[in-house]
Parts: structure tokens; sequence; C-alpha cells
């Protein structure tokens, strides 16, 4: 087995590109690594890998993976999978490597016994459905609970390094706008009519936003909007907690020791995708440190020879040296497009580290499919 | 993976058409015609959208007007047909008609918030809309029953098929894990929600989901492990708790059978009495390697599927060209009909009788 001779074993291989030392160089200085990138283009193998290669640096690191993946949970040789509190997985690197599934409920609810004022506060908004409903599915929530891991994971456990695999967001950036999404909806205008005091000078205000709620109500039934003030008032006072943690987790993500891995895919779509990220995460003033371009096809001779094979595989087509030549056009094409495709890609993130990961020969689910893509991203 | 018995409820058992069993040929139309909505779905990255046209442009070359929905921005839907991105307008994606006598594709979007409007407009309520939008109360009342937004696209999708607007309608569902939650938004809604117009579209909603003969969901996933995984979990998950009728499971990607790629470059070459340049051997060898240990893999996989998850199959290939195009499409399509035609069950199973 690979792993028993250590994935950072380096002997026989050939000795590290500047960009792949540039990375495990970033994985050296970070405490937290955020993977953004879009569905389906192996961020989370990329993080486990990154917190597999902190751990190997001697590092104590710890990767909080969201997408449930039971597959990686196995791999890790974690039976009984993951849950909301990280767990070591062992392994011969001398740094120690944990590894944690976000369970954005149960972190919502430690949040809320957190702030609640007493313990009865916490079950009536815990018990509250609209709570229930938001608390797993309130667009960003689960941006928002990663957050919230990462920052107590960062501030609470002594880890060197926190390694986030990023939601599957419809939009890549809802993560970052997370900590100040639950904040605005506290703000809401509607928010204050709702927890307006009913009697005294504010009767008035209250008179109409009980005439508005009952039009709401007609849309949308009026469990609904009872649930909602139900919460609201439940929620009263906890504002100021939930506001003070978003601001200190816009901190640590801005902070020196933060840093942004873009993972893509070499396909025109994702790449555009990942553009799109870069340009947002520099608006929010932030840099992404190291671009992960995986799944590449390997390089099999000169890409630009492709159209001469194909021209070789129509003469001798129906043997077989037309079916060999046939699949070495057909892969030098992909290549050729992939790598086409890739130019300009610095531009992308003028200052990251750029690593190509291979389309691997097997698909990576356990501990040695992990150091592979080690060996990749880091060797 | 173990299931409980009752997920297998309605999970009819069947061939897979590689298996050897000779089946009769079907006119593709008649799956076409089996529902009128036929929903796309699976995680991101397994092309979910250009299967959409692929699906669409099959359905087109049987005869049948069609119309695809977007339900989120920028999946690049319209730019397969060489198209600007679509909008809530709907416009024609490819018309039909030539030597071909296809059907005409048509597209747009829907939102919630568009199709929320709409609807109160339809109602009599266009002041109470205004004053939903314009104090923000929509995003509230969204975020206070989760399902509102899915219901609200789902609901126009419903009524897009009352009014018999094409033969069939493709969507093309939000990628992610949302495809469980997006449709079983319906069933939660109508537990939620007891009154109002939202209940009623709701309770509209979930009739068309669970009736075959006007709605199914085909699964798309890639000949991966993880991949894999995740189809399988959906497809109970779909079954179960919102009571779909599944149609076939494509696997895309699927890299094409070449024969003769065992061969070693020297002899083959010698055989045609050909000359290989210095070192085109090695080079012949290792990408015929590499194919041959990708697709092996994926043989695995779609074993692995074809016993966990009893569907029939449509196997898309992988194509050698990174950025698709209408003529990647038309050839997608092709491949679908082809196959269309070999599904077993085709002739019979068109009632999905709820048991």
């Amino acid at each position: 087995m690979d792993v028993a001779n250590g994935p950072r074993e380096r002997s026989g291989r050939e000795s590290p590109t500047g960009e792949q030392s540039r990375l495990a160089l970033l994985v050296a200085e970070s405490s937290v690594i955020i993977c953004t990138g879009s569905g389906g283009v192996g961020k989370t193998t990329v993080a486990a890998s990154i917190a597999m290669e902190a751990a190997a640096q001697g590092k104590r690191a710890c990767v909080v993976t969201i997408d449930p993946a039971k597959r990686l949970a196995d791999a890790l040789g974690l039976r009984g999978g993951l849950s909301n509190e990280p767990r070591r997985i062992q392994g011969p690197w001398s740094g120690e490597l944990w590894a944690m599934m976000l369970d954005t409920k149960s972190t919502f609810d430690a949040l809320v016994a957190k702030y609640a004022g007493d313990p009865q506060q916490a079950e009536r908004i815990l018990k509250n459905r609209f709570y229930r409903n938001i608390s797993g599915a309130l667009s960003g929530t689960q941006e928002y609970m990663a957050m919230e891991k990462l920052y107590e994971l960062h501030e609470e456990s002594d880890f060197d390094l926190v390694v986030v695999d990023t939601p599957p967001t419809r939009n890549a950036l809802d993560f970052l706008e997370a900590p100040s999404h639950l904040t605005r909806f506290l703000d809401h205008r509607l928010y204050r009519l709702l927890t307006a005091p009913g009697r005294g000078a504010l009767r008035a205000v209250n008179l109409a936003a009980q005439a508005f709620l009952r039009t709401v109500s007609r849309v949308v039934g009026s469990e609904v909007v009872e649930d909602a003030i139900a919460f609201f008032r439940a929620f009263e006072g906890m504002e100021d907690g939930f506001r003070n943690r978003a601001k200190k987790v816009d901190e640590l993500i801005a902070s020196p020791g933060t840093a942004f891995v873009l993972v893509t895919s070499p396909r025109r779509d994702t790449l555009e995708e990942a553009r799109y990220f870069a340009e947002k995460l520099a608006e929010s003033g932030l840099r992404v440190q190291a671009l992960v371009v995986n799944r590449m096809h390997p390089r099999f001779g000169e890409p630009r020879s492709a159209d001469a094979n194909r021209e070789r595989a129509r003469t001798f087509a129906g043997k077989p040296l037309g079916a060999l030549y046939e699949n070495l056009a057909d892969l030098q094409t992909v290549r050729g497009r992939e790598e086409e495709h890739l130019q300009g890609i610095t531009a992308l993130a003028p200052d990251a580290a750029v690593v190509m990961v291979p389309f691997l020969e097997t698909d990576v689910h356990d501990l040695d499919g992990l150091a592979r893509v080690c060996r990749h991203l880091f060797d | 993976m173990p299931f409980p018995v009752s997920s297998t409820r309605r999970l009819a058992v069947m061939a897979v058409g590689s298996n050897g069993s000779r089946v009769a040929t079907v006119d593709p139309a008649v799956f076409f015609r089996s529902s009128k909505v036929l929903i796309v779905a699976g995680k991101g990255g397994v092309g979910k959208t250009t299967v959409s046209a692929a699906m669409a442009r099959a359905a087109a070359l049987s005869g049948l007007s069609t119309l695809i929905v977007e339900v989120e921005g920028k999946s690049g839907l319209a730019a397969l047909f060489g198209r600007e991105p679509l909008g809530y307008e709907e416009v024609v994606l490819d018309p039909g008609g030539g030597p071909l006598g296809a059907a005409d594709i048509r597209g747009r979007t829907i939102t919630p918030d568009e199709a929320l409007l709409e609807y109160l407009r339809d109602h009599g309520m266009s002041r109470v809309s205004k004053r939903l939008l314009s104090s923000g109360a929509l995003d509230v009342v969204s975020t206070a029953a989760p399902g509102i937004r899915d219901i609200l696209i789902l609901g126009k999708v419903k009524q897009l098929e009352r009014r018999g607007e094409a033969d069939l309608i493709v969507i093309d569902a939000p990628a992610a894990g949302h495809a469980v939650t997006f449709l079983q938004s319906a069933s939660g809604l109508a537990d939620a929600v007891r009154v109002g117009p939202v209940r009623a579209q709701a309770e509209e909603v979930l009739e068309l989901l669970t009736d075959a003969s006007r709605c199914q969901v085909v699964l798309v996933t890639l000949p991966e492990e993880t991949p894999v995984n995740e189809v399988v979990d959906t497809a109970y998950s779909l079954e179960d708790r919102v009571g779909i009728h599944l149609g076939p499971v494509v696997v895309n990607g699927v890299y094409p059978p070449l024969d003769g790629l065992e061969e070693d470059p020297e002899k083959a070459a010698a055989e045609c009495g050909a000359f290989l340049r210095p070192g085109e051997a090695g080079v012949l060898a290792a990408a015929a390697s590499f194919r041959l240990r990708r697709s092996r893999l994926q043989a695995e996989q779609i074993a692995r599927l074809t016993e966990q998850l009893p569907l029939p199959q449509l196997v898309l290939p992988f194509r050698f060209s990174p950025d698709l195009d209408r003529g990647d499409v038309e050839g997608l399509a092709r491949a679908l009909l082809e196959q269309i035609a070999q599904m077993p069950e085709l002739a019979g199973d068109t009632t999905g009788a709820e048991s």
C-alpha cells in the first residue's frame, strides 16, 4: 500500500516544480485555507489533500468537509462516517490529521444556545417551526455555519491549519456574504415591525404592520407568518451576539493567515466560473493564492499533432493501428483544448501558484488516492 | 448499499439493453409522449445542461414541439444552441423543419420573483405583489418557508404544462445537492402552509410531480465513484419522499469503445506495412493504456450502478471536445434516440400505477 511507504515519499520522483513548492509553502504559512470552486471539480479531494500535506509537514491540521461525501469519510478510515466534531485520522504523517463534516443544523443550534439569554429562550427558538426551517435551508445558512465552524476551530482548538471545503452553492460567493446575511436579515424592516412593542407610542406602526401581515398571510398562509413572528420575538436580544460574531468571522477571512485556493477543471464553463469567482474575491479585497486545475487529461506527445494523427487513423481505419491513432488523436484533441483554455490563466489570479492535477488512472476514494493527489499537488 | 424494502416499491426491476435480451424497437416518440414534463436532475458537473439540450433535440427530432426551461442563470444552455442567454420571455432556440422535419425547440428561464408577480397579477392581487417586492417581504417570506421559491418555479411549470405550451417541457433542474430539496418543496409546503395561494400551488405541483403521465425525472450521472453513489441516493430519496416517477438514468461521459487498443503499436504498424516515427510507439501505447484503464473503471461503475439502481440506462459518449456545440448536441440526441428505441419497458409502462 502506497501510504505505508509514506505519502511524502519523494525518492525516485521528479523534484517539485516552482509552482508545487509555492503551494507547499502556502500550506506551511497559512493558518486557514478556504477551498472554493464550482460543483464537481474536486474541491473536497483537494481540501483533504491540503490537510494531509499539512500533517506531513508536521502541522496539526483539520479539514472541514461540507458535501456529505460519505465515501471520503470511509476512505479516511472513519467507520461510521464523520460528524460535527473533528475526528483524528491515523496515518504515517509526523503531524496530526483531523477531519469533520459540517452539520449545519447542530452548529446553528449550538450558536443559538450560546447567545440565548437563558435556556428557556434557547428552547423557544429551537422548537420554533420557522427556526427549524431556516436552520437547515435558509439560503446562506450552510455557508454561514461553515464560516462559523471555521472560526470556532481556529479560535478554540489549537489547530495550526483549518482547511474548509466550501459548500456547493448556486452563487459561488454566498459563503463570503454569509456572515452578514443573517445580520442583514435581522436588520430587516419587516423584522423591526414584527418585533415592535404592541402598546404605546408604536401602536400606529404596529397597526400598519398588522395590515401588511394580513395581506402577506393571504398569500403564504397565516402559519408561516405566525411562526416568523414567534421566531423574531424569541430571538430578541440575541442579535448583538450574532452581529459581533459575524464581524469577527469577516476579520478572520480577511487576515493575512487566511489563503484562498480556487479549484477548477480545464473546461471552458468551469474556468469561466473560476474567473468570475476570482474577480468577486478581488472586489472584496481578497486574493486567490493558489489555483488548482483538476482533472487535466494527460499529455501524450504533441497535442498539435492531433489532426495528423486523425488523418492516419482514417488511413488505417478498421485496423488496430487505426484505433491506436484515433485514440491518440482523441486524447490529444481534448488535451489541446484544455491547454488553450488555460492560456491566460495566470491573469485570472496574478500572484497565485498554478498547479495541475491530472485526471488520475483511478478515482480517488481512499487514503492512497489522496496521497496520489498530494504528490501531484506538492511534489 | 442496502436499502429498505419499501424503497424499491416502484423501482421496477428491468433488464438493461446490453445484457443480451432481444428487445423490440419502439418509436422514441412514445417515450417522449409518456409524460409532458421531463425534469433533468443531477449533481453539479455531470452535464445536466448538455443532457437537457440533447433530450430536447431528441424529442424535437421525434416531431414533438419542445420547450426547455432553465431555472437558474448562466447554465450555458443557450450557448449549446449558439444563442444568447435565455430570459423570462420565450425564444426559439432551434427552429425545426428542414429536411429532417424536426419540431421547434424553444427556451426560457423561470425565476421565483417573476413567477410570483405573474401569479398574483393573474389572481387579482397586483397591489399585494408590488408591496411584497418593494418592502423586501418576499425575501423574508421565502426565508420563512424555504420551499416557496422552488414552488413558485414549479407552479409556473405546471401552468405551462396545463396550457399545453409544448408537447414536451424539459426542465434543466438546479445543480448541487439541490435536486431533492427542489422536488420535495411541494410536499414540504403542503405540510407547512395550510391556506392561501402558495398552499394551492403546492398541492397542484404535488399532483403534477406524482403523476407519471404528466411528469418524470431523468437523473444524470458520470461513470465515477462519487457521482454513482449520489445518484443512487437521490433516486431512492425522490421515490420515497416525493413519490416521483423516475425515467431512465443517463450515464454521461462514457469513453466510446475502440477495438484494437490492446494491440502492440509496433506489431499493429507492421501488419499495415506502416512505419512509426521514433518514440511514436511509446506514445501510442501510453495513450491506449490510459483509455483502456479509464474505460475499465467506467465499466465497473456502470456495473455497480446497474446493480444498485434498477432503472434503464442511457449511455452518452464522452465528447473529445471539451466545449460542446450544436453538432455535439445533435450527436448526443441521436445517441439518445437510438437507445430509447431499445428501452425494454417502453411498450408497457406508461401508467406508473400507484401502489
